[in-house]
């Protein structure tokens, strides 16, 4: 039962991801007044990489070869560990919130390394970048995390999501403050504006499309499908940590479960609405402002765990 | 005890054979290491999992004193990884080249270096214990002065010895401090005194600079990516590896086992110092252009880790929290071990490099996983190990450690309250430093195109060094993935050092899984973790092969369609740092840039020069040396006075002393 929801979640983020990822552009186009590509045009994408032929660089190793799938499956993986519809799945156990930002982590260092690999600027010059965002992103995110498991007394992520499931609604600052800074890192670790564009090309200003340039056909479907799972699994993150409403507890029935399916969709539709009208709204910061933007995610992340650990006498 | 004696005898008659017979025997010294490392894992890991201990009082030494030896389960554990690093850099010496590679400078001292090391660990009273220190710093540092044409090598070896040398002195004073009272010199006798409180915080104040001095905290580390790099790139790996340890272990054995009554207040110089050595030490390496030098300054890094973890443990254990003191203390000891094994690793893959190459600055090098394409993956292993990626080990030990902080809101006393969440925070840092250090390290070595000739014509290594790596990497990735049972079986250890031990097997999900307080609270169970990625990966690529279409040709790099012919136009190490650079430098170094831009029409080069200054060196080396050459220099001059000048100075001296004597009694 719990394998069978397992998988039931493994697949859904995944037939998810292109999906919320096409409506993140839909509502972008619809603000900026264009009509926008029709939402399943993601879908279309990956299908016509997967069929063109796949080019390498003359000078590209096995580990240009074999980063896209590795990237791939550490966050398949880790979108696997985030409650969505559930909590308390098969696997859910395995590894806990600091596992999740490590599994994250290593995807990231795969994507830096294959930037590298080919041995042209514009991969350095993204792979450099993206890893001095990353020593805020990844920081802020931690303590973010650790916050959560502060409060709910434990690392592991089903049960930070029954403890806020079954908590009594309050405001409570440091979990405010969690939340702010979990989505400017969010932003910042897809690629997001004010951070990075996702849909620049051939700008000195580019980050994470820059580590992929030499990427073409199928490998270039597994980087796109990998990004798109990456933003499903941060949307669902907030929302199964911020609003579990509707989120099915550990061991119920198969109606909760629908019920906590569908609440999990809208969830996630409402925050890509959310997100476009973000990008639509903002403009792109120059990079090394970036460090002040995460800078800023980082202290108020800091502050979080701090009220967290100054309230909290005892840990559960 | 008696194999542990054997094994060191056999150390020392390496070394001595290889010094008396130098060119026909040097080359038995690896063989002899290897079988005495063997050895000496064999002897000491029953003690490591009884938790029985066993002494030994031999007639050598100091008159009336004697050697006491004692292996208990400390010694034990710090012996295992001592001899585990020794036999890998002795496989890995089996594959040196008789004709160029060895030295007589070199061999002879190896085994020495081996056996003072492990006989630090098993020294049981203050002399044995000074002794053999000294003995392992000296041996350690002809090693670095090997190659004493190369003039970066005589000064790191001046300042390891002066280092060294204030290091022991701060140990004389903390042992004479301990010993004091006591009136005896054996550990046994130590234990049982009980410190004035203020005597007992100097003694922490100078075991902590004796051993920080050793292990590379900050700000006394400052000759160790000096010294450790200027050593063959083996001895560099015991060095980093291990003898780092060796300094971890006299902390522990001073501050948990000898000190009687420790305050919670210890704990903070371990917390603040070891969290900014950790973040230092990765702002360093991430500004370093030599590879060798930034595995040292990574050291730094992991030091620092260790430190942490040794101070919440002693938080938690003056505060009456036991299991999560196990849980700090657990993180210190695996940290200590998976550290020893993946530095160990890239210490010696530097060395195939260096060897393969001639170079181990990164302008130089690039390419090499197309020429060397075996070691490249167990460089990789290492690096995503020491980025404390899952599922290798260095993240084991980092996810024992957050648990730990996590626990920091049960500390009665509000300072550590406050401090917990600080130090968790440089910590996350601090992991995050370290993943864009190795990516910088793994890109610029070994990715892209070669930099020089050098590294476009490099060979793969003698197979026997790529097995030492190879043997190194396997341990990295089954440190990672049996974290647990590893964890669990410190359990004697963890109860002699903390009085608690971490959650038994029955208690995780799976029997690998690792669990800190219990696991509903908290679990990690690698093995599950790789296989899920295992599954994953090998499905979707099975997955997308079948279905897309098979069609894939190679072609020039595309690179935006301006491809960039020459391969100095890639990034290089110091442009891979600039963001990093110009976000941390500039507080941690006052790092300036300044660009030299000509007029137009100006056919001078363009120059963009980067500066940056270590503070840490400025102030702590720098300045009292200059203080100390300024006053000899005035003080020299009392050489050369005339004959009524010193009538007049002994007579003023006289006067002095008398008035003194007069007031005083």
């Amino acid at each position: 039962m719990l394998f069978v929801g397992q998988a039931i979640q493994m697949v859904l983020v995944i037939a998810l991801a292109p999906l919320v990822t096409g409506i993140v552009r839909k509502v972008k186009a619809r603000f900026m007044g264009r009509i926008g590509p029709p939402v399943i045009q993601p879908y279309r994408d990956l299908i016509k990489l997967m069929r063109k032929e796949t080019v390498f660089a003359e000078n590209a190793s096995w580990l240009f070869r074999a980063a896209p799938y590795a990237i791939f499956a550490f966050t398949w993986v880790a979108a696997a560990l985030v409650p969505s519809f559930a909590s308390g799945l098969m696997f859910n156990w395995a590894a806990d919130v600091i596992a999740l930002v490590a599994l994250l982590g290593a995807a990231r260092v795969f994507l830096a390394l294959a930037g590298m690999d080919v041995g042209t600027s514009f991969g350095g010059i993204g792979a450099s970048r993206e890893m001095m965002i990353a020593t805020l992103a990844e920081p802020a995110m931690l303590l973010v995390v650790l916050t959560m498991a502060l409060a709910a007394g434990t690392t592991q992520l089903p049960g930070v999501a029954d403890f806020l499931i079954s908590a009594p609604i309050t405001v409570r600052v440091s979990l405010a403050l969690a939340l702010v800074a979990l989505v400017m890192v969010a932003l910042a670790e897809n690629a997001r504006i004010p951070v990075d564009n996702p849909a620049t090309h051939l700008e000195l200003t580019m980050v994470h499309e820059a580590m992929l340039l030499e990427y073409s056909g199928r490998h270039l479907a597994m980087i796109e499908a990998s990004s798109q799972l990456k933003l499903v699994l941060y949307l669902s993150l907030i929302v199964s940590l911020f609003v579990p409403f509707g989120m099915a507890p550990a061991q119920s029935g198969v109606a909760a479960w629908a019920f906590g399916g569908f609440a999990y969709v809208g969830k996630l539709i409402a925050g890509a609405v959310l997100l476009g009208m973000w990008e639509v709204s903002v403009a792109k910061m120059r990079v090394f402002r970036v460090s002040e933007f995460l800078g800023g995610a980082f202290v108020f992340a800091f502050l979080a765990i701090l009220l967290a650990f100054l309230t909290r006498e005892v840990m559960r | 005890m008696t194999l542990l004696l054997l094994a060191v005898a056999l150390y020392a008659s390496a070394g001595l054979a290889a010094a008396v017979f130098h060119r026909r025997l040097l080359a038995i010294v690896y063989p002899l290491c290897i079988a005495a490392a063997m050895l000496a894992i064999i002897a000491g890991l029953p003690v490591l999992f009884e938790g029985t201990s066993e002494t030994l009082h031999l007639p050598l030494g100091l008159p009336s004193i004697g050697l006491h030896l004692a292996l208990d389960p400390l010694s034990g554990f710090f012996g295992f990884i001592v001899n585990g690093g020794v036999l890998a850099a002795s496989i890995y010496g089996l594959g040196l080249d008789r004709e160029h590679d060895l030295s007589p400078r070199i061999e002879p001292l190896v085994p020495v270096f081996a056996a003072a090391m492990n006989l630090v660990l098993i020294a049981a009273d203050a002399f044995g214990f000074l002794f053999f220190w000294e003995l392992m710093s000296l041996s350690s540092w002809a090693l670095v002065v090997a190659n004493h044409r190369d003039p970066a090598n005589l000064r790191a070896g001046h300042v390891y010895l002066v280092m060294a040398a204030i290091g022991t002195a701060a140990l004389l004073f903390a042992f004479g401090g301990m010993a004091g009272v006591a009136g005896g010199y054996s550990f046994a006798a130590i234990r049982d005194a009980a410190l004035d409180p203020v005597v007992a915080g100097l003694v922490l104040t100078a075991a902590l600079i004796g051993t920080g001095s050793k292990a590379g905290l900050f700000p006394l580390h400052a000759w160790l990516p000096l010294a450790h790099p200027a050593a063959p790139s083996h001895v560099s790996a015991l060095m980093s590896g291990v003898m780092t340890k060796v300094a971890i272990y006299g902390v522990i054995r001073i501050v948990f086992d000898l000190l009687s009554t420790p305050q919670w207040w210890w704990s903070l110089p371990f917390l603040v110092l070891g969290a900014a050595t950790a973040v230092m030490g990765l702002l360093y390496a991430l500004l370093d252009g030599d590879v060798k030098r930034v595995l040292a300054y990574s050291t730094v890094e992991n030091v620092g880790i260790i430190f942490v973890g040794l101070g919440l443990a002693l938080a938690f254990r003056t505060t009456g929290l036991e299991a999560a003191a196990a849980v700090a203390m657990a993180a210190a000891l695996l940290h200590s071990l998976n550290h020893s094994w993946f530095k160990s690793l890239l210490f010696l893959g530097a060395g195939a490099v260096l060897h393969a190459t001639g170079r181990r600055d990164f302008d130089g090098l690039g390419g090499l996983i197309h020429r060397m394409p075996v070691t490249a993956v167990f460089v990789l292993v290492g690096c995503l190990s020491a980025s404390a990626l899952p599922p290798f080990n260095g993240f084991v030990s980092e996810w024992l450690l957050f648990q730990a902080v996590l626990a920091g809101p049960e500390f009665p006393e509000p300072l550590l309250r406050f401090l917990s969440p600080a130090v968790g925070a440089l910590l996350a840092l601090a992991a995050a430093l370290a993943a864009a250090c190795f990516v910088r390290l793994y890109g610029i070595a070994f990715l892209g195109r070669p930099r020089s000739p050098e590294a476009a014509r490099a060979r793969e290594v003698p197979g026997v060094q790529v097995a030492a790596m190879g043997m190194l990497a396997a341990l990295c990735l089954a440190g990672g993935l049996f974290g647990g049972a590893m964890a669990r079986s410190l359990q004697p250890l963890l109860l002699m050092l903390t009085g608690a031990a971490l959650p038994g097997r029955a208690s995780g999900p799976t029997a690998l899984s690792l669990v800190a307080f219990n696991a509903s609270r908290s679990s990690y169970d690698a093995p599950t973790i790789l296989a899920f990625l295992l599954i994953s990966g090998v499905l979707t690529t099975l997955l997308v092969h079948r279905l897309s279409s098979r069609r894939s040709r190679r072609s020039a790099a595309w690179d935006c369609g301006f491809p960039d012919s020459s391969p100095s136009n890639q990034y290089s190490a110091s442009s891979f740092s600039q963001p990093l650079r110009r976000v941390y430098g500039s507080t941690a170094f006052g790092s300036t840039e300044t660009i030299d831009m000509p007029a137009p029409g100006d056919h001078r080069p363009a120059r963009l020069r980067v500066g940056f200054r270590d503070h840490a060196w400025d102030w702590l080396y720098l300045a009292p040396a200059r203080f100390i050459l300024a006053s000899s220099l005035r003080l020299n001059q009392l050489q050369f006075l005339t004959i009524r000048s010193y009538l007049v100075l002994m007579f003023s001296a006289l006067i002095v002393l008398l008035v003194i004597a007069a007031v005083w009694f």
